[in-house]
């Protein structure tokens, strides 16, 4: 179709490892954190709910700023966890990962805990008459009933993720092969002269990864449904 | 007379509606009343959904809650089959694994012969590998009577599980019950406020008014009500 330089390649294969990885590891804390808001009642709990939904409102720029003046190497919880476990996160694709992953999470938080909300937790107590205790309700009702959310929940993670710039390229900066993702690469490509044509490539590629996620969901999501409530 | 399953004493203040009810049960005793006499809240009180702020409840000799001890066994752990009036499957299970649901979670092994007895007494083979979604409602109700039924419960409990159903699907799912009340041997609670229903249910009658005990003694309590 069109010839991608390695370059380029390497832009688009490192995105897709970024939002996956980002998208695959938030993932138990967003359905713990889902859980623990939709059914629990605990001091501080609305502290916690603006805390989740703060990077939806902050600027992604303070967002990757604050992960750097906390997780940077020579921050203190940077320092700690490079120290003591060898973690380094500031100017690596892990460190990507994490920006992805924190501009991500209330999306993925918010469609879990929606569908969480929605459950007729009667259907839980039918469990429990039936000799369910609290651990196997959770995994064989609450859980599958949760799927279409969990879902919709991992495909807007992953799209924000993917389309993460702000917050990243503070973090861990625009290294090309490191943290260099599809939307930086292209905002560098625009900045050199005759770097139009490369950037429109990233572009549609931008757009085809877009619009193949957004159907997989769909598909996956119709499919969660249909099971719930069809044959 | 069978000698009594159930002993229950139990007092409940919600809102503005106090629960004072004392009752022992065997075979199939009926809780009767009109909506809003605490028929359901006292199943949910037996079944361990709802925790009584004083009193007892005995079950085969077993202390399933007694407030002034501070025990109180755990729904999961009282092996009560419950039919609820909404019949509750499980929606993302078929209709097999609604069956099988109760001998997984109480972990009892396999017994297909228990299997095929609950599917032909409740005439329910043709739908074993359906899912709820479509089914009627007499239908979901026969499943969820088998559904309780295979758990091998201590005691059975029916919530009105007729109340959903039109006329016509009642005067179908009436013999299977009757079926069950004769040929399961498991002592049933079954609640309800139509008195005819109870006449052919149940053996012995509770009567509820306002949250207490009108009347409690054979079929002929309800032609006093």
């Amino acid at each position: 179709m069109f010839d991608l330089s390695p370059d380029e390649w390497t832009a688009v294969a490192l995105s897709l490892r970024i939002a996956s990885v980002a998208t695959l590891v938030s993932l138990p804390f967003g359905i713990a954190i889902a859980y623990v808001l939709a059914r629990k009642r605990f001091w501080g709990k609305s502290l916690l709910d603006a805390l989740i939904y703060l990077p939806l409102v902050l600027p992604p720029v303070v967002t990757g700023y604050l992960l750097l003046i906390t997780l940077g190497r020579r921050a203190p919880v940077g320092a700690f966890l490079a120290d003591h476990f060898g973690i380094v996160l500031s100017f690596r694709w892990t460190g990507a990962v994490v920006s992805c992953g924190v501009m991500a999470f209330p999306l993925l938080v918010r469609a879990i805990r929606l569908s969480i909300e929605a459950i007729d937790r009667r259907l839980e107590e039918a469990g429990m008459t039936l000799g369910a205790d609290p651990f196997w309700t959770f995994v064989s009702i609450t859980l599958p009933l949760t799927l279409p959310g969990i879902i919709a929940g991992m495909m807007l993670a992953f799209a924000r993720a993917l389309g993460e710039f702000g917050a990243t390229i503070t973090f861990v900066s625009n290294i090309p092969g490191e943290t260099q993702t599809i939307s930086a690469a292209i905002y560098t490509l625009t900045q050199v002269p005759g770097g139009d044509a490369a950037a429109l490539h990233l572009v549609i590629v931008a757009v085809l990864i877009s619009f193949a996620a957004l159907f997989a969901s769909e598909w996956l999501a119709r499919r969660a449904a249909a099971r719930l409530h069809g044959e | 007379m069978e000698s009594d399953v159930l002993a229950c004493e139990v007092h409940k203040t919600l809102d503005a509606f106090t629960l004072d009810v004392g009752f022992e049960a065997a075979g199939v005793t009926a809780l009767f009343g009109p909506s809003g006499s605490g028929k359901t809240s006292l199943i949910n009180m037996i079944a361990g959904l709802m925790t009584p702020d004083a009193g007892r409840i005995v079950l085969d000799g077993d202390m399933l809650f007694d407030a002034a001890r501070r025990v109180n066994v755990k729904p999961w752990k009282r092996r009560i089959g419950t039919v609820f009036q909404e019949g509750r499957l499980f929606p993302h299970l078929s209709v097999k694994h609604n069956l099988d649901y109760g001998r997984w979670m109480s972990g009892l092994p396999a017994d297909a012969k228990a299997f095929a007895h609950a599917v032909e007494l409740l005439d329910i083979g043709h739908l074993i590998g359906r899912r709820p979604g479509k089914l009627s409602g007499g239908e979901r109700q026969r499943i969820a009577v088998g559904r309780a039924l295979l758990m091998k419960p201590r005691l059975l409990l029916l919530d009105e599980p007729l109340a959903s159903l039109d006329a016509a699907r009642k005067a179908e799912i009436l013999p299977y019950l009757e079926r069950l009340r004769d040929d399961a041997g498991v002592p049933m609670i079954y609640v309800s406020h139509d008195a005819g229903e109870v006449a052919r249910i149940a053996t012995h009658v509770v009567r509820l008014e306002d949250g207490r005990v009108a009347a409690s003694g054979g079929v002929e309590v309800l032609k006093s009500s």
